[in-house]
């Protein structure tokens, strides 16, 4: 126990503190040791009476950055996981992590869990709050050492005290999940407990933006906490969401499932949509939410943040004037007008395995955070369905609520027809999209890249959705349906179809009947594509538009 | 960045920065290229001329029709409509579909393209209809002038044949040979004898090195003899033996001609192109390293007189194979511009598409052999396959057919461009290929510029101890990409880790924002661990302003520069030398692609606590591949070998894809049985698509 030894040196509490801080690999402990030390130094006090007290606070804090002890600790490693103190460490700046709550403990007496060896100061979770990249975050991880990190009435309270704070200070919360459920021997207190994170969940919606990082299994109630937050993030193999297990799933539905199959990462960032991104490994999944959060405002009061950038806002993106190919059945990529116009190439996509006909995600336009929305012409045609529908809309609603600026690439064919979809009720689901787009006041840019057909044209956040600018590029085709489509309506059974259809790509198959009706604002070459937006942002960086007052809207769920 | 695939035909470029200002094009880089040329407006040629080609070379020849003020006409298939010639020409005429046999072989449009536009002339670059004589003909029928040599010509020098026997009789050198069937050893002995060793014993129906003996004494040749006629009998069914000279570690040197329509015609010095992949030029040079005056001007005396001879007028080359001792032979002549003609340019200053453009309308040449110079030195180097970045270096020229966007079709040629650099000296010429090759940013697709690097820094290149053996005996296994020695690798390191602090910094660099902490100071030293090439090193990075210092096993490295992150180029000055590296990618996990030296290298950067947390992390099993096969690159099926069902061995071929005018045989990665077939022949793939399914 370094971090111990080093306290104990005689009296070179501080001196041992930065022999500490010299040595790396210590770092968990070396976190802790600095917010203990600060206790330290405020209590001059010493006398012999206190000195049992002041060893009963050490002893305390090295058995909380042990957690579950050593052999668990091994365990934990073995499965190719960290410990909730080492994904801390990881997570936030080098020493900027500030502890609470490290001797709580749990208060349960049923089941021998009074006894002393049943307590873990701390409890099953490590709580507190650090930087990330310098900026202010709050942050729980659950210690799966500790009682597998189950939830016991104490843990929810610590949980629920940073939440409090984040929420007061405006900052956001990330949770690091890694609990087996709710801890059983403390019956409805942890009930109780859970329903008093899922109410700060949801109070601090929209205030605070709150972030999951499933890094372990996550099963049962417990895993309405990370549906309710802005994102969840996933640790492939690792980590599990299910509302019961297989082996309930076994007893009730007589279905053969693998925990993998039923909630791992594969299956809800692909097949449910319940997680947003999957990283590979703990190591691989905390850097990046590193770098995620750095794209965040702190809190809805915040503007969206802007970091220094080196790519200059007026650069020319010559290969976007070749990317649409000539024939409109051709598809393209949407990923490559995203990377083109982007800061540095950086596109930080959420969802990029589900509902893959819609592409989301966060970029940056001369340093600014934007949130990016775009048909993708390579899967389905890029079609609206109901998945991407939700997918489009919880994207943009979150945009909307932390005041980054929307932008929309359009080339859709429509919504995607068919008794699956309607009967899934893509009629409720599509307004969803509808919806937020309308519902949005931060700056929003569309630029209709080819096609905007029908309905999903007025969807895609066109200028009758109060879109602030709107451009088409020229090969964009505004148009309630395509030539062959309309053809056949218009000249049912008439003769010379293919002149009409002609006649109709003439007329409709171009920018020029939205752009003289003022529903485009320009029609523009692609590669000014990126000198446009940053431009049109820095205009619309002090927009102010309010929707009516209302206790709240009613989103069709 | 991966290569990231549009549609399954093409390969799409995906990236361009631009190194020194924010929007030069392809076309405006030539300027460095000064010709000594005189643009004479007063000299009417033509008014209008087709360009009967697409790529680097239909760019090259609009570029000097725009110096002349001839107005230009570029013709392109259906997947080349947004292509870079296309865009330069005045006029633009689609002559067909994708494939070369319907559209830019395709006469008849062509034919067509030409009435309807009233083109009163046609370049036809190289390749495609160059030197096609019934396209000559056909032309010549209608009155439309053909830019380059007659019909007798092209015919003459095209038979292999009978371009030997005509430069025998006009006196070029040819490789001495016995012409008729071989009897017996005996008789080969006495043939090996005039000939003078070494010989090479090779079948008369041969072919692929099959029944091909080097022979340098009698016993040699007895014994050649003996093995040769078994070998061709068996492989051919023809145990006919044919003998001729063996030239030992030939060079490849070719002489450039020009000659008009009234009885003159010049030397333009050589071109070294001994340095070969395949058969395929990959870098040239003129002059060359190993010509004295006398072999030079011997050869170029011999390359006029052969043009003379078959009354050749236009631009055209005389390949010639010499060996080590300065004998040379005439290999054959080409009567087209050359790929690499841009350096003999270099180095004489003249343009040969104004020349050739200014013969074909029947105007005598200017200059005497006496005026033509060889001024500096010039190196072009091949690149293929990739996107190209115009470099905006001093004496550096780049002919491009291609831009940022540009697909490049599997159906055409993949050469991307020719980057051609011009020094007074050898040495400076080379130094300006490798800060061209350095600065050469190419995105979305694989590359050659490895190797390319690789050559021109080559000990034996520099001495200019070539020979067209050079690539295979030099990597005897393939190219692999640069070895790095010590000290390199810890430029590597260090460049790698000082670009990771960089971004780290930047990443805590909020422009407004009243709520960062004020209190953190700026760290000044980093732990980190990196990996490269399966091994991790310690190491520790300290920083003052934009300089860093790493220190590595010990050693310390001191890595300086501007750390622009948003430019694919990263300008460093490493221990005092100037290196331009390239960051081809990083991310948050700390990986970085550099590309340094020519070659990229993956490199993982992470804090010592990352990296101490990242040994607990579990190793990913990759999954089972074998039972898979994927299209490794976009490309048309020519044919599928095995249907569902059947049952393959180990290293059967699977089916056959073509790309980049490759063939690729797919074979089984195990002994299986088919499961399901997801290709059919004549269709086109893209990179990652699955053919077959193996059970």
């Amino acid at each position: 126990m370094a971090a111990y030894t080093l306290i104990r040196s005689g009296g070179g509490i501080l001196n041992g503190l930065k022999c500490s801080l010299k040595t790396f690999s210590h770092v968990p402990q070396s976190c802790a040791a600095l917010s203990g030390c600060k206790l330290l130094q405020n209590t001059q006090w010493r006398s012999s009476g206190q000195l049992s007290v002041q060893e009963r606070i050490e002893s305390k804090r090295r058995a909380a950055l042990q957690g579950g002890g050593e052999q668990r600790i091994q365990a934990q490693h073995k499965r190719g996981k960290l410990t909730a103190r080492e994904r801390i460490a990881l997570l936030l700046d080098p020493d900027s992590f500030v502890e609470y709550d490290m001797f709580v403990e749990h208060r349960c007496a049923d089941f021998g869990m009074q006894a002393d060896h049943n307590k873990y100061p701390g409890d099953s979770v490590v709580t507190g709050q650090g930087r990330i990249n310098g900026r202010l975050v709050y942050v729980f991880s659950q210690d799966f050492t500790v009682f597998g990190g189950s939830l016991s009435g104490a843990h929810a309270q610590k949980i629920c005290k940073v939440m409090d704070q984040a929420m007061m200070v405006g900052a956001p919360v990330i949770g690091l999940n890694d609990s087996g459920g709710a801890r059983i021997q403390e019956g409805v207190e942890s009930l109780a407990g859970y329903a008093d994170i899922f109410l700060r969940n949801v109070l601090a919606s929209g205030v605070v933006p709150q972030i999951s990082l499933i890094m372990g299994p996550c099963a049962g109630g417990a895993v309405y906490s990370p549906a309710l937050t802005d994102f969840t993030f996933m640790v492939k193999d690792t980590s599990y969401l299910f509302i019961t297990g297989p082996d309930v799933v076994k007893s009730v539905t007589n279905e053969d499932v693998t925990q993998e199959e039923l909630g791992g990462a594969k299956t809800h960032t692909a097949v449910s949509g319940v997680a947003h991104k999957a990283f590979e490994n703990d190591v691989d999944a905390l850097l990046n939410l590193r770098e995620f959060f750095n794209f965040l405002p702190l809190s809805n009061k915040d503007s969206a943040p802007v970091t220094e950038c080196h790519d200059p806002s007026d650069r020319l993106v010559p290969g976007l004037d070749t990317l649409v190919p000539f024939e409109s059945t051709k598809a393209y990529d949407m990923l490559d007008i995203i990377h083109g116009i982007a800061d540095e190439r950086e596109f930080f996509e959420i969802m990029p395995n589900y509902a893959k006909n819609i592409v989301v995600g966060f970029a940056r336009m001369n340093g600014r955070t934007i949130g990016i929305v775009g048909n993708q012409p390579k899967v389905a045609s890029g079609c609206l369905d109901i998945n991407s529908s939700v997918k489009g809309a919880r994207f943009v609603r979150f945009c909307d609520a932390f005041n980054i600026p929307i932008i929309t690439f359009v080339d859709v064919p429509g919504f995607l027809p068919g008794t699956a979809q309607e009967y899934g009720g893509i009629i409720r689901h599509g307004a969803k999209l509808l919806f937020a787009f309308a519902e949005a006041t931060v700056p929003k840019i569309t630029i209709i890249t080819r096609k905007a057909y029908g309905g999903a044209y007025d969807v895609m956040s066109s200028k009758h959705l109060r879109g602030d600018v709107n451009y088409a590029w020229p090969s964009a085709e505004v148009a309630v349906m395509g030539a062959k489509g309309a053809v056949q309506i218009i000249f049912r059974g008439k003769e010379n179809q293919a002149e009409a259809e002609a006649e109709y790509v003439e007329k409709f198959a171009n920018p020029f009947p939205a752009a003289v009706r003022g529903f485009v604002d320009d029609i523009i070459q692609p590669s000014t594509t990126r000198m446009r937006i940053c431009r049109d942002l820095e205009v619309l960086a002090s927009k102010k538009q309010s929707n009516p007052w209302k206790k709240h809207a009613n989103i069709p769920l | 960045m991966a290569a990231y695939r549009i549609t399954p035909t093409f390969h799409r470029v995906l990236h361009v920065v631009k190194h020194a200002s924010l929007r030069p094009t392809c076309w405006l880089i030539s300027r460095h290229a000064c010709y000594s040329t005189v643009y004479d407006p007063g000299e009417k040629t033509f008014d209008k001329i087709l360009i009967a080609n697409r790529g680097e070379i239909a760019c090259r020849v609009i570029k000097t029709c725009k110096k002349m003020g001839i107005r230009t006409v570029a013709v392109h298939s259906d997947v080349d409509s947004s292509a870079v010639h296309v865009k330069m020409a005045d006029e633009a005429v689609c002559v067909g579909p994708a494939p070369t046999s319907k559209s830019y072989l395709n006469m008849d449009a062509i034919m067509d393209a030409i009435r309807n536009t009233g083109a009163q002339a046609v370049h036809p670059g190289y390749g495609f209809l160059s030197e096609n004589k019934e396209f000559a003909r056909r032309l010549a029928a209608e009155g439309v002038t053909f830019i380059g040599p007659d019909t007798h010509a092209i015919q003459a020098m095209g038979d292999k044949i009978e371009s030997k026997l005509i430069a025998k009789a006009a006196k070029v050198n040819t490789i001495p040979g016995f012409d008729g069937v071989v009897k017996n050893a005996e008789e080969a002995v006495k043939i090996a004898q005039e000939i003078g060793y070494p010989v090479m014993i090779k079948a008369s129906a041969g072919g692929g090195g099959k029944g091909m003996r080097i022979a340098w004494n009698d016993e040699e040749t007895r014994e050649g003899f003996r093995f040769s006629s078994q070998e061709a009998a068996s492989s051919f069914g023809d145990d006919r033996l044919l003998i001729e000279k063996y030239i030992d570690n030939p060079r490849h040197i070719e002489i450039q001609v020009l000659a008009d329509k009234h009885g003159n015609a010049l030397w333009l010095n050589e071109r070294e192109c001994s340095i070969q992949r395949r058969n395929q030029k990959v870098v040239e040079e003129a002059p060359s390293t190993f010509l004295d005056p006398a072999t030079r001007r011997a050869m170029g005396e011999q390359a006029v007189s052969l043009a003379k001879a078959v009354k050749y007028s236009s631009a055209g080359t005389v390949e010639f194979l010499v060996d080590s001792k300065k004998n040379f032979y005439f290999l054959e002549m080409n009567t087209r511009l050359q790929v690499e003609h841009p350096i003999t340019e270099c180095i004489t200053g003249l343009d040969l598409v104004q020349q050739m453009i200014r013969i074909a309308k029947g105007y005598e040449l200017k200059q005497k052999q006496e005026d033509i110079p060889i001024n500096g030195w010039a190196i072009e180097s091949r690149v293929y396959a990739e996107y190209e970045e115009p470099v905006n270096l001093a004496g550096v020229r780049v002919d491009s057919g291609i831009q940022e966007g540009s697909d490049i079709s599997i159906y055409y040629d993949p050469m991307i461009s020719k980057l051609v650099s011009y020094g007074a000296t050898r040495a400076e010429a080379l130094k300006k290929m490798e800060d061209a090759l350095d600065n050469y940013v190419i995105r979305g697709v694989t590359h050659n510029i490895p190797l390319l690097r690789e050559i021109i820094v080559h000990p034996r290149f520099i001495s200019g101890e070539i020979s067209t053996n050079f690539l295979p005996e030099v990597y005897p296994d393939g190219f692999k990409g640069h070895l790095l020695t010590a000290s390199e690798q810890r430029e590597l390191l260090a460049a790698a880790s000082a670009l990771y602090v960089a971004t780290q910094l930047r990443s805590q660099r909020f422009l407004g924002q009243q709520r960062v902490s004020n209190t953190i100071q700026e760290r000044k030293s980093w732990e980190l661990c990196v990996e490269v090439e399966e091994g991790a090193h310690m190491l520790c990075v300290t920083r003052s302003g934009t300089n860093y210092t790493v220190e590595i096993d010990g050693e310390k490295v001191n890595v300086s520069g501007e750390w622009n992150l948003a430019s694919a180029l990263l300008p460093l000055t490493i221990n005092g030398n100037h290196r331009v590296l390239q960051c081809l990618s990083r991310n948050a996990a700390g990986e970085i692609t550099l590309q340094y030296l020519g070659t990229s290298f993956k490199v993982r950067v992470l804090s010592k606590l990352a990296a101490s947390l990242n040994k607990h992390m579990p190793e990913k099993v990759p999954e089972d591949s074998s039972s898979i096969l994927r299209s490794p690159m976009p490309g048309t099926v020519v044919a599928v070998s095995v249907k569902a069902g059947d049952t393959v061995a180990e290293g059967q071929e699977i089916c056959v894809i073509e790309a980049m005018k490759m063939q690729n045989s797919m074979t089984a990665a195990k002994t299986a049985k088919v499961k399901s077939v997801h290709c059919k022949a004549g269709e086109t793939v893209g990179e990652g698509d699955l053919l077959v399914e193996l059970e």
